[in-house]
């Protein structure tokens, strides 16, 4: 296939009048620029704007005043959704030290076919769109994003960004580069494609449920 | 698959006499428009922002060659491959030769409408791997072994009940099990259906809504969740992608991003907007080992620079085809090939050939509100007038159109004959009305009368009245 | 204040009255109307149909015949849009030609875009007693962005209720040669367009363009609908009293 990309690109080359270079000056200046184009104005503060968005896609929430809230946060929403007390949990630092109720079977692992609840950890929050930003990794297995009916995702209230592009300014920043899956997730998942009729939990989760939680990140 | 567009007349006629396709239509054409009207006038930027899309198009376009090696070098710095290929046979060629290599035998496969352009499932399943579409629009369209009518929901032509009988057909034989009449029955069918496939595939194959060439990250937006399961669940993800899909930097693709969710379904973002970013890394604990990119020309790089130049911002929202008339009347399947509605009008004609795709730059009133509503401020009624005199200078239109256009262009150059033509002929006409003021029937008008009453000529000219009127005002 | 008059090759076979109509409109805000005898038609079926170069030798042709008018107007928005839009794209490897082209879209508009620009509002100045629905053809909406003129020069006239249609945005069928290359998409589309006119329960429909016009009224027409059907113009001018588009002549 080297040949044709040889082809390829001389004939996009020859339309441009140029020599191909991945390192033009036009094309280093704008991928290390990282400007941004206009961005939407709001006048709610980040936590209300990202609570109404979610609410505006079907999301729910609950507001936690420190990781000792967890397991009550998530032992109700079991109870009102008449759940199995039976989690997949990330392996994040911030899960690490929940001590689960006797009698729950908690694992720490990637999701499974048969995982009806999966609980991990946001990166960020975006508030724009009401969206949570997951990185994939050993403490954030994307499988559990999707796999389960139920997806339960913590969410420190200071890790709320206005915009998308703030999450892209806090991922360089914190991470360098991105990971295998950035996954922005906008309220649980939904098809239009029997009869443009909105139906939530096609192939992913059923239900999202965010653990908005108070005070500083650890 | 084998294009039908040369017989769009036909396709449209049929498809505007099916009464269950009708209803599917009716059904979803106003709820497009309406959701998109909303989303927009709830973000007063969008304007700014479509002008903003428009100059990243323009410059990646600019720079393409620079930006895909660019891209090229990040996705292999990420630990994934890069295939270039030409044409659509190479593309199924290349994916065919990664899952061979892989030994794979089940392929679960997320949207891509690249992957239509050059038939991957045909080509997929000829090969004896079982290919399973996993959007739900894809996977009720695959079953019914037919090609998409839409771009971003491909069996909106499909009812309710024309849904349910296919499933009851291919998973309850012999007996019946669950109920299949609701909307939300349909769908936890298919949920229950597809589980199965996504963790039993070896190989994921998604589409590519963009490229970034600073991550070398590639980039699906999906409200189900299928595509981010088939890419993370396999041990293999394939990413079919044309070239021009590729934009900068992140920040170019939130501005993007913005643009496609609203232009197609209105929403603000869709569900899912996933950017993958090479294989599993060290110590991931799941996704797949290996990730390629299929980086397919067919055609494209022709475009560049040339007419069709404009053509290549297009991001597949949809939005032309929700707002055409011509594609609300007759559906996606009567344009005969993968991209209906005004975009599939401009593109197909490029990709299987204008004696092929001839009558689908003609099948549209040039109305403009494909152009109005693009969120790429694509042309498409000037792409489409471009095709028309690429289809004259060759001429492919039928002679008898020809030939009442060359008498017409003769007399419209000599305005004396022509006011005694058009004078003769609403006089001749006047009279044959005889003061019933329109036409039931006329011969060389059965087009026109057959649905409408032509009205009549008044009488005389204008141009001999009003030589008349002059000397006497 | 010279005003040429671009007639329209419809309004000249079809409906003369429309090119009375606009002249009196005109005179009426003081113009001196002059009618070049050397128009024909802007040249759209040739532009449309992949002609351009008779698209070009029509353009030309118009561009000689309308040289040294204050203003050109033109009773339909289709035809004005041609002038305003596309003969510059025709001419845009000829920058001689381009210049006059360019020059000839400055100083052209359509009738009612025009009247509402010159301060003709007081102009209008009759009555009707009815309610009306105006239908905007794509060329005036889309390509000229005219949608609030002839709104408001209708507002002028008194005993006038105004009714707007449903999916006003959409386009009729019309088409130009479309309506012939496809008569039953066309058909369908004239045939939502005619619903959507009756279900406005409009008495009369009007339009700045009679290829939109004789379209819809040949639907209504077919459909035995009582709506009557005239041009802007002819409304605007108080000259209703004849037959209406597709109308029988009164014994």
């Amino acid at each position: 296939m080297t040949d044709r990309r040889t082809v390829i690109l001389a004939r996009i080359s020859q339309a441009l009048g140029h020599a191909a270079a991945a390192d033009a000056p036009a094309v280093l200046q704008r991928v290390n620029d990282h400007a941004r184009g206009p961005q939407p104005q709001w006048a709610e503060a980040p936590r209300e704007r990202f609570l109404a968005k979610l609410a505006k896609v079907a999301g729910t929430h609950a507001e936690l005043a420190s990781e000792a809230e967890i397991v009550g946060a998530v032992a109700d929403y079991l109870a009102a959704q008449t759940l199995p007390q039976r989690l997949c949990v990330a392996p994040h630092p911030l899960l690490a030290d929940v001590v689960w109720p006797q009698g729950w079977q908690v694992a720490h692992r990637r999701a499974q076919g048969d995982d009806r609840i999966g609980l991990a950890v946001a990166f960020c929050g975006i508030a724009e769109t009401g969206s949570l930003m997951l990185l994939s990794g050993p403490d954030s297995p994307t499988s559990l994003n999707f796999l389960p009916d139920d997806f339960i995702c913590l969410l420190p209230e200071d890790r709320i960004v206005p915009r998308m592009e703030d999450a892209w300014a806090l991922l360089r920043a914190e991470r360098g580069s991105l990971p295998r899956a950035t996954n922005i997730i906008t309220g649980p998942s939904r098809t239009a494609d029997v009869e443009q009729t909105i139906q939530l939990g096609a192939h992913g989760p059923r239900r999202l449920h965010v653990l908005l939680k108070g005070g500083r990140h650890a | 698959m084998k294009p039908t567009s040369a017989a769009f007349s036909d396709n449209a006629r049929r498809a505007l006499h099916d009464a269950t396709l009708q209803q599917a239509l009716a059904k979803a054409g106003v709820g497009f428009v309406e959701k998109r009207r909303a989303a927009l006038s709830d973000l007063p930027e969008f304007a700014a922002l479509r002008e903003a899309g428009r100059e990243i198009k323009d410059h990646t376009l600019a720079n393409l060659d620079h930006y895909l090696l660019r891209f090229e070098q990040q996705v292999q710095a990420s630990g994934g491959e890069v295939h270039w290929v030409d044409t659509p046979a190479e593309a199924c060629a290349a994916v065919l030769d990664i899952c061979t290599r892989a030994g794979a035998k089940r392929v679960a496969k997320g949207k891509s409408m690249v992957g239509e352009e050059i038939a991957i499932n045909d080509a997929l399943e000829a090969a004896g791997l079982d290919v399973v579409e996993t959007d739900l629009g894809e996977y009720i369209i695959q079953i019914a072994h037919e090609p998409p009518s839409h771009i971003i929901a491909p069996a909106v032509h499909k009812t309710r009940q024309q849904i349910a009988d296919l499933f009851e057909n291919l998973h309850h034989q012999p007996d019946l099990t669950r109920p299949l009449e609701t909307v939300p029955q349909i769908v936890d069918e298919a949920r229950q259906i597809l589980r199965d496939t996504f963790l039993s595939a070896d190989v994921g194959i998604t589409g590519a809504n963009f490229l970034i060439a600073e991550t070398g990250s590639t980039v699906i937006v999906t409200n189900e969740g299928n595509g981010d399961l088939s890419a993370t669940l396999p041990r293999v993800h394939i990413v079919l992608a044309s070239i021009e899909k590729v934009v900068p930097t992140l920040e170019d693709a939130s501005v993007l991003l913005r643009l496609l969710a609203r232009s197609a379904t209105g929403q603000e973002i869709t569900s899912y907007t996933t950017f993958f970013t090479g294989p599993r890394r060290g110590e991931d604990v799941d996704g797949p080992e290996q990730f390629h990119v299929i980086l397919v020309d067919n055609g494209r790089s022709r475009m560049l620079g040339g007419a069709y130049h404009e053509m290549l911002r297009c991001i597949r929202c949809g939005a032309c085809l929700n707002h055409c008339p011509v594609y609300s009347a007759v559906g996606g399947h009567a344009y005969g090939w993968v991209y209906p509605g005004p975009m599939g009008a401009v593109l197909t004609p490029l990709m299987v050939g204008l004696d092929e795709g001839r009558p689908l730059p003609n099948a549209s009133t040039l109305c403009g509100r494909c152009e109005e509503v693009c969120p790429m401020s694509i042309p498409l009624p000037q792409l489409l007038r471009e095709h028309r005199r690429q289809e004259f200078e060759r001429k492919l239109a039928p002679p008898r159109s020809r030939w009442a256009l060359a008498v017409w262009a003769f007399s419209a150059q000599r305005p004396r004959l022509y006011r005694w033509a058009s004078r003769l002929g609403s006089l001749l006409l006047n009279k044959s009305s005889r003061g019933r003021g329109r036409f039931r029937s006329l011969p060389f008008a059965e087009g026109w009368t057959a649905a409408r009453d032509l009205p009549a000529p008044q009488g005389d000219t204008f141009m001999a009245q009003w030589q008349r009127r002059k000397p006497h005002d | 204040m010279r005003v040429a008059l671009f007639v329209t090759c419809l309004v000249d076979l079809f409906r003369p009255s429309v090119g009375f109509a606009s002249v009196r409109l005109l005179e009426r805000l003081g113009a001196e109307v002059v009618v070049p005898p050397e128009q024909t038609c802007c040249g759209q079926p040739a532009y449309n149909n992949g002609d351009f170069e008779t698209a070009r030798a029509i353009a030309r042709q118009v561009i000689a015949a309308f040289d040294g008018f204050d203003h050109v107007v033109v009773p339909s928005g289709s035809c004005a849009g041609m002038l305003v839009r596309h003969y510059p794209e025709l001419f845009r490897d000829e920058p001689e030609t381009l210049a006059r082209a360019q020059a000839l879209a400055a100083r052209t508009r359509e009738l009612s875009a025009f009247l509402a620009e010159s301060g003709g509002e007081p102009a209008i100045d009759g009555t009707f007693s009815g309610k009306v629905a105006m239908h905007d053809s794509c060329s005036a909406r889309r390509e000229l962005g005219i949608v609030d003129a002839p709104r408001a020069l209708l507002g002028r006239l008194a005993g006038v209720e105004s009714v707007e249609l449903k999916e006003a945005e959409t386009c009729c069928g019309f088409g130009g040669t479309f309506c012939v290359k496809y008569p039953d998409i066309s058909a369908r589309m004239v045939t939502d367009k005619a619903e959507a006119v009756i279900a406005s329960g409009a008495d009369v429909l009007v339009s700045g363009d009679l290829g939109c016009l004789m379209n819809i009224a040949g639907r209504l027409s077919r459909m035995d609908s009582r709506v009557r059907v005239y041009h802007l113009a002819e409304l605007l001018a108080g000259m209703t009293s004849g037959p209406a588009i597709g109308e029988a002549e009164k014994p």
